[in-house]
């Protein structure tokens, strides 16, 4: 057997990002000893880059909004999939959740009596989002990166986990190396959470970085766990799409938020043509009624730019489909328009936006306060997940397994609402560490397995011992199954494609399993990449398989072949396994009944 | 498509060279695209840190043509046609591998700092009222990235290695965002001057012009910091009543 480091702690958090540090802290607080375990250096997580803001019914923009709309919008947004114990609970604590962060430093935008301030964006009935600029996430995460290097917590950078370790059905431990010298680590704990984020790099287009393939949904399936949504895969519609190598970069809906209106190539705003029945009261019936909801008027209702994402998406695609694209293939995103209703529109929009402001100027030469933007859609977030208790956040089937943020299911249902993940990350990152902690305090040590740690490394050096070539290295087979998933198991969906995206996995996985990657265990990339692809195939066999299920288009999951919403359909979850065989498995898990009081709430905002 | 050499240092802490790289340069290409383009083509081992690639996380500082950069934010038609493009890795910090170089010294350091200690809440529902104007100048210090560039290029670091002495200028405009921040009670000027060592920044403003997020570090947190510390440890009132801060 290679050497390996053994670490111990009560609890350990897989993943540094948002849900992991707000889980940690909870867990410290919770008087169980911690460690963090991260695969980039602390505060590089992916919840830097999220841009628009943090959703929380604080009713500071706006004194009607209270937790409940915050609930009937989120479950709207889900088509009612979510779980609806989730949702309350995020509804209901979300606002404290952000305010703490205040008491840790954060410095988020002022209304003009100093409170928190909050911007509208798509699907939340009220302006919701707490935000600073449109860097919220940068402010997010080095809040609690700074409030949480000072909680105890032992922190692992540049450390990636490939295995989870089990005990019949009890999570723990973890296997890992770490990046820098490929020196191996076996962390024993009491209780794991996972908050490794998402799964973006399955596509070819997306907004995700290197970090998003899917790690925690593979870990936790393969150690039991059940995965639950996956076939709902969010596309954010606007992404750049010019230059090529910038193409997928996100465009915030903050942009939106503030005015900026859809176009295609004629001129025409098409976002005003098809308003989806579920909106139709709550949309502006003219842009000029579109433009008082955006500068706060309360009796105009929101904007079609502001529906959810699913549908901005899908109206983008039918405009470039039928001809009226712009000259990259996206549709013209002008926020430059509103000079001409308020003063200084330039000023106020760098002041608003100032990332895309320099991201537009110097990756595509464009000057927003000037130009409209080409955008069109990208592979942005994954409604589907590790499938959780919602008081907890403990897996259903593997005891001491947490699951949150992005890799756990639930909350969103079909589809997110934009800023409900930030708010996300914090409710339920302090259920899971708290519940963590509690779990670690009421049960015993643990006893790891020398079979699994053996298992564990001979995988993890298994690449580095065959051959390597480039043509089908990791790379290679990576650039090949982001393109099958664009392809086959993208935007918009259909039986064939998706059995082809299917079979096409299979082959990839076969050609993985003799896959080498070439040089030493040092910083290498390579052979990080080819770890990781296995991961990449297990969740878009999920997807894939829970698309294929699914024969009707409801939220994000749009099906060719079935465009309709079905009334049936939106009665069950499908559920993923890996069964007996080691094959995976998809079931119908019944919806549980919505309690009284919440279904009345949800009657009540119509 | 012609194409343009790279030379790009591969190597160790024990030691390494540049190697020259032939890339094809897409439309808009940055220089982390050809970074790229080479690991996937070339050299599937060569280390680069990235993450956001839009200028958002600070992880894939660099050298490039000798000054630090962000490569994912340096176009490649930026930069002159008439030689190959050099990239290295920041050259303050140790090396590990190719572009990866270990910049933990300044996570240890941050932990020094004394920590944010907020004043009780002055609003009814538990929560501070704070000003737009107020918060702004803290603001301006909370947009950094932590790409340590404004390390990596601060002579103090980069050619007196006084890292036991000299916290450097990220460092400072983290203290900055403490210091100014509208309720935070504390008072870090006795460490800014003994530990931190803020008198051994000269004033040269080199940090300033290497930071991608455009802080105007030396102006607004280094000299604001300085001038505290004089005030403070100088006037002997103040320091008789313990002041803290205006
Ligand atoms: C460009 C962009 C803008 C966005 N804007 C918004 C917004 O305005 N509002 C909003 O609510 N949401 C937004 N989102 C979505 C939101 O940012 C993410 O869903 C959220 O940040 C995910 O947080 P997380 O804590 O779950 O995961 P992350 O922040 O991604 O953290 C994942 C962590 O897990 C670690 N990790 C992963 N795998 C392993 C492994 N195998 N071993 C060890 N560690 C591992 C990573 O290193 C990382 O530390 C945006 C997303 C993007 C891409
Ligand atoms: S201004 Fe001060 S901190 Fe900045 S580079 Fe010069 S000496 Fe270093
Ligand atoms: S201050 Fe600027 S240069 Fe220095 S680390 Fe922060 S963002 Fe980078
Ligand atoms: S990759 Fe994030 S700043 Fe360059």
């Amino acid at each position: 057997m290679s050497e390996h480091q053994v670490v111990e702690h009560d609890v350990i958090v897989i993943g540094a990002g948002g849900a992991g540090l707000r889980a940690a802290i909870a867990a410290a607080a919770g008087g169980a000893s911690v460690g963090l375990v991260c695969k980039s250096l602390l505060g590089k997580a992916h919840t830097v880059m999220a841009e628009g803001g943090v959703a929380a019914a604080l009713s500071n923009a706006d004194e009607r909004d209270n937790w409940m709309v915050h609930f009937a919008d989120t479950m709207r947004g889900g088509q009612y999939l979510n779980s609806w114990r989730m949702a309350e609970l995020h509804a209901k604590e979300a606002p404290d959740r952000v305010r703490e962060l205040e008491s840790w430093g954060a410095l988020l935008d002022r209304t003009p009596d100093g409170r928190m301030n909050q911007r509208n964006f798509g699907g939340h009935k009220y302006p919701r989002l707490a935000h600073v600029g449109d860097r919220t996430g940068l402010e997010m995460i080095r809040t609690l990166q700074d409030h949480g290097i000072h909680q105890g917590i032992d922190v692992h950078m540049e450390v990636t986990v490939t295995k989870l370790l089990t005990d019949g059905d009890r999570c723990v431990g973890a296997f890992a190396y770490d990046r820098e010298r490929g020196r191996f680590k076996v962390f024993k704990a009491k209780a794991v959470v996972l908050a490794t984020g998402g799964i973006g790099r399955a596509y070819t287009i997306t907004s995700n970085s290197w970090e998003y393939t899917g790690d925690g949904h593979a870990l936790a399936y393969h150690a039991g766990a059940e995965l639950v949504d996956m076939e709902f895969v969010q596309f954010h519609p606007t992404g750049m799409v010019w230059p090529p190598s910038v193409r997928g970069i996100l465009v915030t809906e903050g942009v939106r938020g503030e005015g900026g209106v859809l176009k295609n190539s004629e001129g025409r705003r098409f976002m005003f043509d098809d308003i989806p029945p579920l909106y139709q009261g709550q949309t502006a019936a003219t842009p000029e009624e579109g433009w008082r909801y955006v500068i706060g008027d309360k009796e105009a209702r929101r904007p079609p730019e502001l529906l959810t994402r699913d549908h901005v998406a899908r109206k983008i695609v039918k405009e470039v489909k039928e001809g009226r694209g712009s000259p990259h293939g996206g549709v013209f995103l002008d926020i430059a328009w509103i000079k001409q209703n308020i003063k200084d529109a330039e000023g106020h929009i760098r002041k608003k936006l100032p990332s895309m402001y320099h991201q537009f100027k110097e990756l595509a030469g464009v000057d927003i306060t000037k130009e409209p933007m080409e955008v069109g859609p990208t592979m942005h977030y994954m409604m589907g997940g590790v499938r959780v208790e919602p008081d907890s956040q403990m897996s259903t089937t593997v005891k001491g397994l947490f699951a949150a943020g992005e890799c756990g299911g639930g909350l969103h249902g079909a589809n997110r609402l934009g800023g409900n993940s930030l708010s996300d990350l914090l409710v339920f990152g302090k259920r899971a560490g708290e519940y963590a902690a509690k779990f670690a305090a009421g049960n015993s040590a643990v006893k790891l397995g020398d079979d699994q740690v053996k298992l564990a490394e001979s995988e993890a050096l298994a690449p580095l011992e065959r051959d390597a070539d480039a043509d089908v290295g990791p790379f290679r087979l990576q650039y090949e199954l982001q393109k099958l998933m664009q392809d086959k198991a993208g935007i918009a969906r259909e039986e064939t494609e998706l059995t082809e995206a299917l079979e096409g996995i299979q082959k990839l996985k076969a050609r993985a399993s003799v896959m080498g990657a070439g040089g030493s265990r040092e910083y290498n990339p390579g052979w990080h990449t080819a770890l990781d692809l296995h991961n990449l195939l297990t969740i878009s066999e999920a997807i894939a398989l829970a698309a294929r299920e699914r024969k009707e288009s409801r939220g994000a999951h749009a099906r060719v072949d079935y465009q309709a919403k079905d009334a049936a359909w939106g009665t069950f979850n499908h559920v993923i396994k890996k069964g007996k065989d080691g094959n995976m498995e998809i079931r119908r898990e019944p919806l549980a009944a919505i309690r009284q009081d919440l279904q009345d709430i949800i009657k009540e905002q119509g | 498509m012609a194409k343009t050499e790279f030379q790009v240092w591969r190597g160790d802490s024990s030691g390494g060279e540049l190697q020259s790289y032939q890339v094809d340069v897409g439309p808009g290409y940055v220089v982390l695209d050809a970074i790229h383009q080479i690991q996937a083509e070339q050299a599937n081992d060569l280390a680069v840190r990235w993450n956001c690639k839009a200028g958002k996380c600070g992880s894939c500082s660099a050298e490039v043509n000798g000054s630090p950069r962000l490569m994912c934010m340096t176009r490649v038609d930026d930069l002159p046609k008439d030689k190959p493009i050099t990239v290295e890795p920041m050259r303050t910090f140790p090396s590990v591998k190719d572009l990866v170089t270990d910049v933990s010294w300044n996570y240890e350091v941050k932990k020094t700092i004394q920590r944010f200690m907020p004043s009780k809440p002055d609003a009814a529902d538990g929560t501070w009222r704070m000003d737009q104007y107020d918060v702004e100048r803290p603001q301006e210090f909370r947009k950094c990235i932590e790409c340590f560039l404004c390390q990596d290029v601060c002579h103090v670091l980069r050619d007196h290695h006084m890292h036991d002495r000299f916290a450097g200028p990220r460092m400072f405009v983290y203290v900055a965002n403490l210091e100014m921040n509208p309720i935070d009670t504390g008072n870090r000027v006795a460490q800014l001057r003994d530990e931190l060592g803020v008198g051994y920044c000269n004033i040269t403003k080199c940090c300033t012009k290497v930071c991608p997020e455009h802080i105007t570090i030396t102006d607004n947190a280094i000299i604001p910091l300085k001038e505290r510390v004089v005030d403070q440890s100088y006037d002997p009132i103040a320091k008789l009543l313990g002041a803290g801060k205006e």
